[in-house]
C-alpha cells in the first residue's frame, strides 16, 4: 500500500524480528536466550502490575452496568418489582432470566452455538464475527495510524463511501477475469479511500485547516455525492429505479474461505496482511519512525529535519487506503448484491472506537475490531431472539473503551490497590 | 504546555501569522471563476426576485428584482477585482482590510441566489427565519464548546449533551407537561453529561478526545436504547412533549426583513439572544471570564494567582454541557416534537466544527453556525423555487462552504493553549 523508502540499512531489524516470533511461539523454557529472558520478565510483570487483568475487569464492569441496564427496562422484572417484598425470588428470577437470555444469545450468536448438533453449525457464529469484524479492522487501522501522527481522522465514514464507490464501479463496469478483476476492484477501493483521505492530508499541510473539521465536512460531501451518483448512470443499476448500484462482477467478488456454507471471505484474510503491514509501516519502517516522530512532538521532529507537511499528506492517503480497504471488502466480500448509500452502516465511527480500544497499535486494533465484531454479531442476534435493541451494544462497548482508559476507577471499583500515589497519564 | 511563554498578544479579531497570505486572492480568483462559468455561462436571462416583506409586516417593502445575466456579469467582474486587488496589496506586504472579503462573500452569495432562482422570487424573510431555526441547536452547541475549551477541556462530546438534552426535555416534557421542566430537565440532563466527561478527563486523566468520542457513542446507545425500549411502547404518554408557542415581540417584530427573522421566535430563541450576550460579554469582561481563559491558557500561572484549577474546569465543563443541553431541548420541542432516535443527526459535530471555525470565541462561533443554518436551509428554499442544481450538491453546499472558509479564509486556527492537556498539580 505505502512504499515507505528505508534511507539506512535495516539494522538489527531481523534479529528483533526473529526474537519476536521466537517469544510468540516457544515456551521460555526452550528459549534461553537472554533477549527472551527479558522479554518473559516484562510480559510477567505486566500481567502482575495488572494490566490484562485490568482490561478484563473493565470488560466485566461493563457487561454488568450493560446488565443493569438489560433487566431495568425488563418488563418481566418490572412486574416482579411491584410484588418485590411479597416474593423477591420472583424478581431475582426474572433479572436473571432478562440479563442471563441476553448475553446468552450474545455469546450464541457471537462465538459458538452449541443448540447445534454439529462442530461446523455451531462454529459458524464465530465466522460471522470474523466477517463483522473485517471492515471494523480496517477502518480502525485507518484511525490509528493517523492518531500515531496526531491527527484525529474522523473521516472514515467519507472514506469508505468514496472508497466503496471506486471498488463497486470497478467490480461491475469492468470486464476483467479472474483474480485479476477482484485484485483491481479492492485496489480500486483503496485508492477511493486514500483520495479522499489525501485531500484533507493536503489541506491540513498546505493551508493549516483544522483536520477534524475537514473529515467531518467530508463525510457529509461524500454521502451526498455517492447520493447524487446513485441517481446517475454511472453508479446506478440501469434496471431498476432503486439508488442502489448493479451487484458485483463473478469475478471480482472475494470468495468465501470455508466454502458457501460461511460468509467469511477472504477479505478476512486480506486484513490480517493489511495488520501486519501496518504493525511493520509504524513500528519498523523509517517512514513510521517520522510518523511517530511528528506525533509526538512535531516542533521536534520538524527541527530534526522530518519533513512534517508531508507527513501529514502520507499518513492521510495511508489512513484513507485502510478505510477504503474496508469499503471493498464491504462491497466484494460482505455485500455484493450492490449497495446504497448507507454502504457505510456506521463503520466509520465505529473504528473510531476500535482504534482508541486498541490504544492505536496494530495489533490493538486488530483484537479491539474483533471484540467489536463479536458485538455486532452477537448483537443482532439478541435483538432477533430476546427483543433487546442493539444500541445495548453501543453502551457496552462505549463503557469498555472508558473504563480500560481509567485504570484508576477500575481498581477503585474492584478495590484492588492503587499503585503508587497518583496516577500518572494513561492513554496518549 | 511549554515553559517559555510566547510574547504574542491576541489581538481581538485574528492573529498576525499569516501575513503574506496568498490565499485571499486565490480564492477569490477561484469564486471569479466559478461565477463566471455558471453565473454567465449557464444563466437564464430572466429577472429574479426578492421577496423582502412577509404578509403581516408593517412595513411594506416592494419585490427587488434583479436580472440574472447581468448580475452574474457585474459579480464577476467584482470578484476579480477583488482577487487582483488583495494580490496586489499583498504584494506591496499592505494588510487587506477585513471588510473586503465579506463584501465578497456577499457578492457571491447575491450572484448565487440570483442565478439558482432565476424567473422565481426566493421569500427572504422565510429563508432567514428558517436558517435562524436551523442554526439554534447549533449555536448552543458551539457556545457550549467554545465555554469548555476556552477553559482548557475539548469538548467532542457536543452531541451527546445536545442528544441527551433532546431525550431528556422530551420525556419530562411530556410526563410533567410543561415545556420549562423539559428546558430546564434538558439543561440538567447536558450537565450530567458534562459531569462524566470531567470525571474523565479532570479527575483520571484519559485523553479528552477519546472520552468526547466515546461519551458520544455511550449517549446515542443510551438513548437508542431506551427509546427503543421504552418510548416506543408509550408515545403518548412518554414522548409527546409541549412545545413553545411563537411569541411576537411587540414593536421589534415590526422592523422589515429583521422584525419577521428575529422577533417571531419561541421562547428558546430568545433565551438563547441573552446567553450569546451574556457568554460574550463575560468572557472578556468579567472575573469569571478572565479566570475561565486564564485556566485555559496557562494553568501553571492560573494556580499560581491562587485559581483552583480543577474546580474552575468542572464547572465551567458544567455549564458548557447545561448550555448544550438546551439546545438538544430546542430541537425536541420545536424542530421535530417529539424524540428520535439519534435525532440530533451529527448536530453536534457541526457546532464542533463551529467552534473551530469561530476561533474559540463566542460571537464568531455564534455567526459560523449561523452561516452552517444558512447554508443549510438554503437547499429547502431553492429546491421550492426549483434550482438548476441537483439537489445533493445543495445539500453538500454548507459542508463544502465550510471546507473552502476554513482552508481559504480562516487558515492556521490556535486553540486555547492548554486545551487538552490534563493538569496535574505539583
Amino acid at each position: 500500500m505505502s512504499e515507505p523508502t528505508p534511507q539506512k540499512p535495516e539494522d538489527q531489524k531481523p534479529e528483533d524480528l526473529k526474537a519476536e516470533e521466537a517469544a510468540v511461539t516457544e515456551t521460555a523454557t526452550t528459549s534461553e536466550t537472554n533477549q527472551d529472558t527479558v522479554r518473559w520478565t516484562n510480559a510477567f510483570r505486566e500481567i502482575a502490575s495488572g494490566n490484562a487483568l485490568l482490561s478484563l475487569l473493565a470488560v466485566v464492569l461493563a457487561i454488568l452496568i450493560g446488565g443493569v441496564l438489560i433487566a431495568f427496562t425488563d418488563s418481566d422484572v418490572q412486574e416482579a418489582a411491584g410484588y418485590f417484598f411479597a416474593r423477591p425470588g420472583d424478581f431475582f428470577a426474572a433479572i436473571g432470566s432478562a440479563v442471563g437470555g441476553a448475553y446468552l444469545a450474545l455469546f450464541q450468536g457471537s462465538i459458538y452455538d452449541f443448540r447445534r448438533d454439529d462442530f461446523l453449525s455451531a462454529i459458524k457464529p464465530l465466522t460471522q464475527t470474523l466477517v463483522f469484524a473485517t471492515p471494523l479492522i480496517a477502518a480502525g487501522l485507518g484511525v490509528a495510524i493517523a492518531f500515531r501522527v496526531g491527527l484525529f481522522n474522523i473521516g472514515g465514514r467519507g472514506q469508505i463511501i468514496v472508497g466503496a464507490a471506486f471498488a463497486g464501479y470497478a467490480s461491475f463496469a469492468w470486464d476483467l477475469p479472474i483474480v485479476i478483476h477482484v485484485t483491481v476492484a479492492v485496489i480500486m477501493g483503496i485508492i477511493g479511500g486514500a483520495l479522499w483521505g489525501a485531500i484533507a492530508g493536503l489541506l491540513k499541510a498546505r493551508t493549516g485547516a483544522h483536520e477534524v473539521i475537514v473529515t467531518i465536512m467530508l463525510n457529509y460531501v461524500a454521502y451526498y455525492l455517492i447520493s447524487f451518483l446513485l441517481r446517475t448512470d454511472l453508479l446506478k443499476n440501469p434496471g431498476s429505479n432503486n439508488p442502489k448500484t448493479p451487484p458485483a462482477a463473478e469475478n471480482a467478488i472475494l470468495q468465501p474461505i470455508f466454502g458457501d456454507g460461511f460468509k467469511l471471505h477472504w477479505g478476512f484474510v486480506l486484513v490480517v496482511a493489511a495488520t501486519v503491514v501496518a504493525w511493520w509501516l509504524i513500528d519498523r519502517s523509517s517512514l513510521g519512525f517520522k510518523f511517530r516522530a511528528v506525533g509526538l512532538n512535531p516542533h521536534a521532529a520538524r527541527v530534526a529535519g522530518v519533513k512534517v507537511e508531508r507527513i501529514y499528506i502520507y499518513v492521510m492517503l495511508i489512513a484513507g487506503g485502510y478505510a477504503g480497504l474496508a469499503a471493498s471488502t464491504e462491497v466484494l466480500g460482505t455485500t455484493t448484491s450492490g449497495f446504497t448509500s448507507g454502504v457505510d452502516a456506521g463503520i466509520g465511527f465505529d473504528a473510531i472506537t476500535v482504534a482508541l480500544l486498541g490504544r492505536s497499535t496494530p495489533w490493538g486494533t486488530f483484537a479491539a475490531g474483533i471484540l467489536f465484531g463479536a458485538f455486532k454479531a452477537g448483537g443482532f442476534t439478541m435483538q432477533a431472539s430476546q427483543g433487546i435493541p442493539i444500541d445495548i451494544v453501543l453502551v457496552v462497548q462505549s463503557l469498555i473503551v472508558l473504563f480500560i482508559a481509567a485504570p484508576p476507577l477500575v481498581r477503585a471499583v474492584f478495590r484492588l490497590p492503587q499503585p503508587g500515589a497518583r496516577a500518572k497519564k494513561v492513554v496518549s | 504546555m511549554t515553559l517559555t511563554t510566547t510574547s504574542e498578544v491576541k489581538t481581538h479579531g485574528g492573529s498576525k501569522i499569516d501575513r503574506r497570505s496568498w490565499k485571499l486572492p486565490i480564492a477569490f480568483a477561484i469564486v471569479s471563476l466559478i461565477s463566471g462559468v455558471l453565473f454567465i455561462g449557464f444563466a437564464e436571462d430572466a429577472p429574479t426576485g426578492f421577496n423582502l416583506s412577509t404578509g403581516t409586516d408593517l412595513i411594506q417593502l416592494p419585490i427587488v428584482h434583479l436580472p440574472a445575466l447581468a448580475t452574474g456579469v457585474i459579480v464577476t467582474i467584482l470578484t476579480a477585482l477583488i482577487a487582483v486587488g488583495s494580490a496586489f496589496m499583498i504584494s506591496k506586504d499592505r494588510a487587506v482590510p477585513k471588510w473586503i472579503p465579506i463584501v465578497g462573500a456577499i457578492l457571491a452569495l447575491t450572484g448565487f441566489l440570483t442565478w439558482a432562482a432565476a424567473d422565481e422570487t426566493l421569500r427572504v424573510p422565510e429563508l432567514l427565519a428558517g436558517s435562524l431555526v436551523l442554526a439554534v441547536p447549533l449555536v448552543f452547541g458551539a457556545l457550549g464548546g467554545v465555554i469548555s475549551e476556552r477553559v482548557g477541556v475539548v469538548n467532542i462530546a457536543i452531541e451527546a449533551q445536545l442528544l441527551a438534552g433532546a431525550f431528556v426535555s422530551a420525556v419530562v416534557g411530556t410526563l410533567t407537561g410543561s415545556a420549562f421542566a423539559g428546558l430546564f430537565a434538558a439543561a440538567v440532563a447536558g450537565m450530567l453529561v458534562s459531569f462524566l466527561l470531567s470525571v474523565f478527563a479532570i479527575k483520571y486523566l484519559v485523553n479528552q478526545i477519546i472520552v468526547g468520542v466515546v461519551i458520544n457513542v455511550l449517549v446515542s446507545g443510551l438513548t437508542g436504547f431506551l427509546y427503543s425500549t421504552w418510548l416506543t411502547d408509550n408515545p403518548e404518554q412518554l414522548n409527546n412533549p409541549e412545545g413553545f408557542s411563537t411569541l411576537s415581540i411587540p414593536i421589534l417584530s415590526g422592523i422589515p426583513i429583521i422584525g419577521p427573522v428575529l422577533f417571531k421566535q419561541t421562547l428558546i430563541v430568545y433565551l438563547l439572544y441573552i446567553i450569546v450576550a451574556a457568554v460574550a460579554f463575560a468572557l472578556y469582561r468579567t472575573r469569571w471570564g478572565l479566570r475561565l481563559r486564564a485556566v485555559g491558557e496557562h494553568p501553571k500561572a492560573a494556580d499560581t494567582v491562587g485559581i483552583n484549577v480543577t474546580l474552575t474546569r468542572f464547572w465551567n465543563v458544567a455549564l458548557a454541557g447545561a448550555i448544550a443541553g438546551l439546545g438538544g431541548a430546542f430541537i425536541t420541542l420545536s424542530q421535530t416534537g417529539q424524540f428520535g432516535k439519534d435525532v440530533t443527526a451529527g448536530a453536534g459535530f457541526i457546532a464542533l466544527a463551529a467552534v473551530i471555525f469561530g476561533r474559540w470565541d463566542p460571537i464568531k462561533a455564534t455567526l459560523a453556525a449561523l452561516l452552517f443554518g444558512f447554508a443549510s436551509n438554503l437547499q429547502n428554499a431553492l429546491s421550492v423555487v426549483g434550482s438548476p442544481v441537483p439537489s445533493e450538491f445543495m445539500l453538500m453546499l454548507p459542508y463544502v462552504v465550510t471546507i473552502i472558509a476554513v482552508a481559504g479564509l480562516v487558515g492556521k486556527s490556535r486553540p486555547p493553549a492548554a486545551s487538552g492537556t490534563p493538569y496535574i498539580k505539583g
